[in-house]
């Protein structure tokens, strides 16, 4: 087990973690410092860069742990037997709804909660439903029969087997779906920018409307830079539920 | 009801610049295909290549969609040509994945025995391992078309035309018909060339 645990973080991870720190940090001190023009010099500062940021954050964090709230018991309970039928038909429309583009999704629910982060959240909730319905399903359907079969006749209630066979079992499958959530997330995030819900995207939006390319390309780094450390982050969180 | 009515009156524009949205995909998934499958073929014979090459693209992959767009405007400008450079750039990794991964699992035994047959290693390719990857690779096919399509909605931003005009022109003037409508193409049209690859995919399976 210890073994597994040190092998679960890698050199190259480190590596790269290291390397987009470096790139983030150091990109948003060349903007602050060397402005190409008057205008950037009087828009960037660090307060407004750490602002956009935590309000990313806090679309990503608070949608993404309403997606896992909801897809993950939503999941379990399709798989038990009473429910097991409805599984397919549930998974259809939720596929037909990610079919839709994020943009549009994000928008629409202007009309319902009118501008500002809490659309941006409860769009972003329903986007991110289906990667971890999908793989909450896949992991638990996916244990091996036997090994259920071997806990029934040990005298195993249900619960039990569930919550100390099946979860743990599927555990891997399900944040790796959680995993495909987050980084989908952070990128739909920037769109909250388009319905005034802040975020990264204020940057991409307001250098792309005053045409200096040091504010947009902040704007589109700081995501990308996110999506990537979080991808190595639950990367390594999935090598460590991994029995 | 309204939204439907707003449809019917507006129809020529809507599939005007759903033709439009169709074309700018094709064009990038063309380009993509071609791309993507020759690079996928290269580097299942060296492998150091092929773990540069997918260790990238997976990186890559995880780069959200509006922010490449936003990086290739100071680079290429805007308009057609960088949003289809974008789609380019980000549908080909999933097809150089499933190339790859279909080659590489064909069982080695038939690849030996087509080698003891004499086939030359371009006929292995084209007569033994390309037509057993196919599954596979049209698998990769078809999620690169269905993420073409949702990004096409986004190249938008950096003046594509298509679809994704519609939604953003509805955003801009908070007309949520423009924005439903938009949407509704959208996942129309992949619905549509989806189940047709599926079709294409299950025809040519060996």
């Amino acid at each position: 087990m210890t073994k597994l645990r040190d092998s679960a973080i890698r050199i190259q991870d480190v590596i790269l973690v290291v390397l987009i720190l470096s790139i983030a940090i150091g990109f948003s001190y060349y903007v602050i410092n060397y402005p190409q023009d008057k205008i950037v010099e009087r828009f960037m500062s660090y307060e407004k860069i750490i602002m956009a940021i935590t309000q990313h954050l806090k679309i990503v964090v608070i949608s993404s742990l309403m997606a896992i709230g909801t897809s993950v018991p939503l999941g379990i309970i399709l798989t038990r037997p009473k429910f097991k039928k409805f599984a397919p038909r549930v998974l259809s429309i939720v596929n037909i709804g990610q079919t839709i583009p994020s943009l549009a999704i994000v928008a629409l629910f202007v009309g319902i909660l009118g501008i500002g982060i809490n659309t941006a959240i409860l769009a972003l909730w329903i986007y991110s439903l289906l990667p971890i319905l999908n793989n909450t399903l896949v992991g638990i359907i996916g244990v091996d029969k036997s090994i259920i079969e071997a806990a029934k006749g040990m005298g195993m209630q249900p619960k039990r087997i569930l919550f100390k066979i099946e979860v743990p079992l599927a555990l891997p499958v399900m944040v790796a779906g959680i995993r495909t959530a987050v980084t989908i997330n952070i990128g739909t995030a920037i769109f909250a920018a388009f319905v005034g819900g802040g975020g990264l995207g204020d940057l991409i939006i307001a250098g792309n409307n005053v045409n200096r390319w040091q504010i947009l390309v902040l704007g589109a780094t700081l995501p990308a830079l996110m999506a990537i450390l979080s991808d190595i982050a639950f990367g390594i969180v999935e090598r460590k539920t991994t029995i | 009801m309204k939204t439907l009515e707003f449809a019917i009156e507006r129809w020529e524009t809507i599939l005007g610049l759903t033709i439009d949205h169709f074309e700018i995909v094709l064009t990038a998934m063309v380009i993509s295909i071609t791309m993507g499958v020759l690079v996928g073929i290269m580097i299942t014979y060296n492998k150091t290549a092929a773990k540069i090459v997918l260790n990238i693209a997976n990186v890559m992959m995880t780069i959200p969609s509006l922010a490449l767009f936003s990086i290739l405007i100071p680079l290429l400008g805007i308009g057609r040509a960088p949003a289809i450079a974008g789609l380019v750039l980000y549908t080909q990794l999933p097809i150089i994945r499933n190339v790859y991964t279909g080659i590489m699992n064909i069982e080695p035994s038939i690849i030996e025995s087509a080698r003891g047959m004499g086939l030359k290693k371009s006929k292995i390719m084209f007569k033994v391992k390309l037509p057993l990857a196919f599954p596979v690779i049209m698998t990769g096919v078809r999620t690169a078309t269905v993420m073409g399509i949702g990004l096409g909605a986004i190249a938008a931003y950096i003046g594509a035309g298509g679809l994704g005009q519609y939604i953003f022109q509805g955003i801009n003037r908070g007309n949520d018909k423009m924005i439903l409508i938009g949407a509704i193409m959208v996942s129309v049209i992949t619905v549509v060339i989806d189940r047709g690859l599926a079709f294409v995919q299950k025809r040519f399976e060996i």
